[in-house]
């Protein structure tokens, strides 16, 4: 297995609006064409027929797919197909089953297209901060320019129609990743966690043995995709989030005001771990590189950048780790190399 | 025990919150650092089961009711892929995109009502299939966009909408010139 270098997503750039608290905004549209059985129905003669018809239709379009390169599943190897499922360009799915399926990268990451998935046909864009708007955009734009070539499954009352029953209409799913460290610590989490479940949003945190979210990273995502059209969609998402953000910020705030010094000792002593550790377990790393963003956003440890902050968030799971050492590692060797990993991305950095 | 080995002891409890719904996950050590990565997924984890079973007081037999599911229980499955009725309710996923159709409003209407909340797509509109619907759709929506804009005294918005309004106005005035009489599209005589 030759090593190879870990490639920045777009989205990992850490710009963008409201970038302090919106790491990534992500849309994507579920697609199909009329009649034929959905991938995982399908017959090999009809998934490949399915594939090869979306391919020739991309190789119809001038421009559009110049900076794109179609990978067949069954031809990537099985950690170069991992390495995709952690930066977020495809699916688990896509990853473990292969039903003649394949997917379009951009050569920025920002666009990823995936062909036989759950459906024929799942067009994705990743941004960087909160731009819900731009990733709409992205995806709206090739869904026009496939929509020439297909014969999608369209219905008058239902429009979209997909493989599950929770994506007909639009198809369309948006969801965005925030790192939430102060309302969280300041407990007010819970109480906003049950306002949204009302307003048509999912959230999701993954909860440690603790009580605390782990890494302080959550997602939200639009719940409904028949009834609303694909911009009411986006928008309410949009200021449901924001919402959330100001929110963030005013408990930063408080947070500096009134703990700074508790603060500022987590983020110096997360990153004195980071620094010098030879062993670190994901649960571990993850938390430790949350503490350092919180101190950072608050200029309370020197400048890391949050694109460094964000790399080092995907180059320390087991699929980039393994593909950076260039061989398979069990658990013990993979946390020396999450280490190993971070200690070289932090080198630089003044202390 | 683990749930992921199914071999070893379970010694490191998660507890996976969707939505305030808990889902307890119990993993042995080993287990625990290999999916130590955590990963979110963005899709819905989805059962039709499940779902109902989260709606106690209405089981599945009385949204579908009784009458029209023991009438032909195996009669109703999709001409297209074959996918019966049955099958779609255990797997929570259509065949094809004629089961949609293949199986009926009677039954996707109140399933769609409770999971969207709603049976009527508002959405985008493939351009090859109506020229017309489409841009009619796209005018009503900008005229409410145009309302709210005037309500919340945003004029400047307001001008870009209109703007916008009047272009498809002359798109629609062009697509329907064609000479052919156009019976298939409703009389939409508002000025004449
Ligand atoms: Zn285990
Ligand atoms: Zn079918």
């Amino acid at each position: 297995m030759p090593e190879k270098t870990f490639i920045v997503s777009h989205w990992m750039e850490g710009t963008g609006p409201y970038a302090e608290v919106a790491v990534s905004s992500r849309v994507r549209l579920a697609r199909n064409i009329r009649d034929i059985p959905f991938p995982y129905l399908a017959s090999n003669t009809q998934t490949n027929k399915v594939r090869e018809m979306i391919c020739s239709g991309a190789a119809e379009q001038e421009n559009k797919f110049d900076d794109l390169h179609f990978l067949k599943m069954e031809e990537a190897e099985n950690i170069d197909r991992h390495v995709l499922v952690e930066k977020h360009l495809i699916s688990p799915l896509l990853a473990k089953e292969s039903h003649n399926s394949g997917v379009f990268l951009r050569k920025d990451e920002a666009v990823s297209i995936m062909v036989n998935e759950e459906d024929h046909l799942r067009i994705q864009s990743i941004f960087p901060g909160l731009q819900l708007e731009k990733a709409w955009e992205e995806v709206d734009s090739f869904d026009n320019l496939f929509e020439n070539k297909l014969d999608y499954a369209f219905h008058e009352r239902y429009g979209y129609l997909t493989a599950c029953p929770t994506n007909v209409g639009t198809g369309l799913r948006a969801s965005v990743m925030l790192h939430v460290p102060a309302l969280i610590k300041t407990k007010q989490f819970n109480r906003i966690l049950g306002a949204l479940s009302q307003v048509g949003v999912a959230v999701r945190g993954l909860y440690g043995e603790g009580t605390d979210i782990i890494g302080n990273m959550v997602q939200i995502s639009n719940q409904i995709t028949l009834g609303q059209s694909e911009k009411e969609i986006i928008r309410n998402l949009f200021s449901v989030t924001r919402q959330v953000i100001e929110q963030e910020n005013a408990a930063r705030q408080s947070l500096l005001n009134e703990n700074r010094e508790v603060i500022a000792d987590q983020s110096w002593r997360a990153l004195g771990v980071l620094k010098y550790a030879h062993l670190l377990s994901s649960q571990e790393a993850i938390q430790l590189l949350s503490d350092i963003r919180l101190g950072f956003e608050l200029g309370l440890v020197p400048r890391i950048e949050r694109r460094l902050l964000n790399q080092m968030l995907v180059l320390i799971r087991p699929a980039c780790l393994q593909m950076l050492a260039g061989k398979d590692l069990d658990a013990r060797e993979r946390d020396q190399e999450r280490a190993r990993q971070i200690r070289e991305s932090l080198k630089g950095l003044a202390s | 025990m683990c749930q992921e080995c199914r071999e070893e002891k379970a010694n490191v409890f998660f507890t996976k919150i969707v939505n305030g719904v808990k889902t307890e996950v119990h993993l042995c050590e080993k287990c625990a650092r290999e999916k130590g990565d955590l990963e979110f997924t963005f899709e819905p984890k989805f059962s039709l089961q499940n779902f109902f079973a989260s709606f106690l007081s209405e089981p599945l037999s009385e949204i579908w009711s009784a009458p029209q599911r023991e009438q032909h229980p195996s009669k109703v499955q999709c001409s297209n892929c074959s996918l019966t009725f049955t099958q779609f309710s255990q797997i929570g996923r259509f065949g094809c995109s004629s089961c949609y159709s293949s199986f009926g409003e009677d039954k996707l209407q109140p399933l769609f009502r409770r999971i969207h909340g709603s049976i009527n797509h508002n959405g985008k509109v493939p351009r090859r299939l109506g020229g017309t619907t489409r841009i009619k759709r796209e005018i009503e929506k900008l005229r409410q966009q145009l309302q709210q804009h005037i309500q919340m005294e945003e004029y400047e918005k307001a001008a870009i909408t209109r703007d916008k309004i009047k272009s498809l106005e002359k798109e629609l005035d062009e697509l329907d010139e064609p000479d052919e009489v156009d019976e298939t599209d409703e009389p939409d005589e508002k000025e004449g």
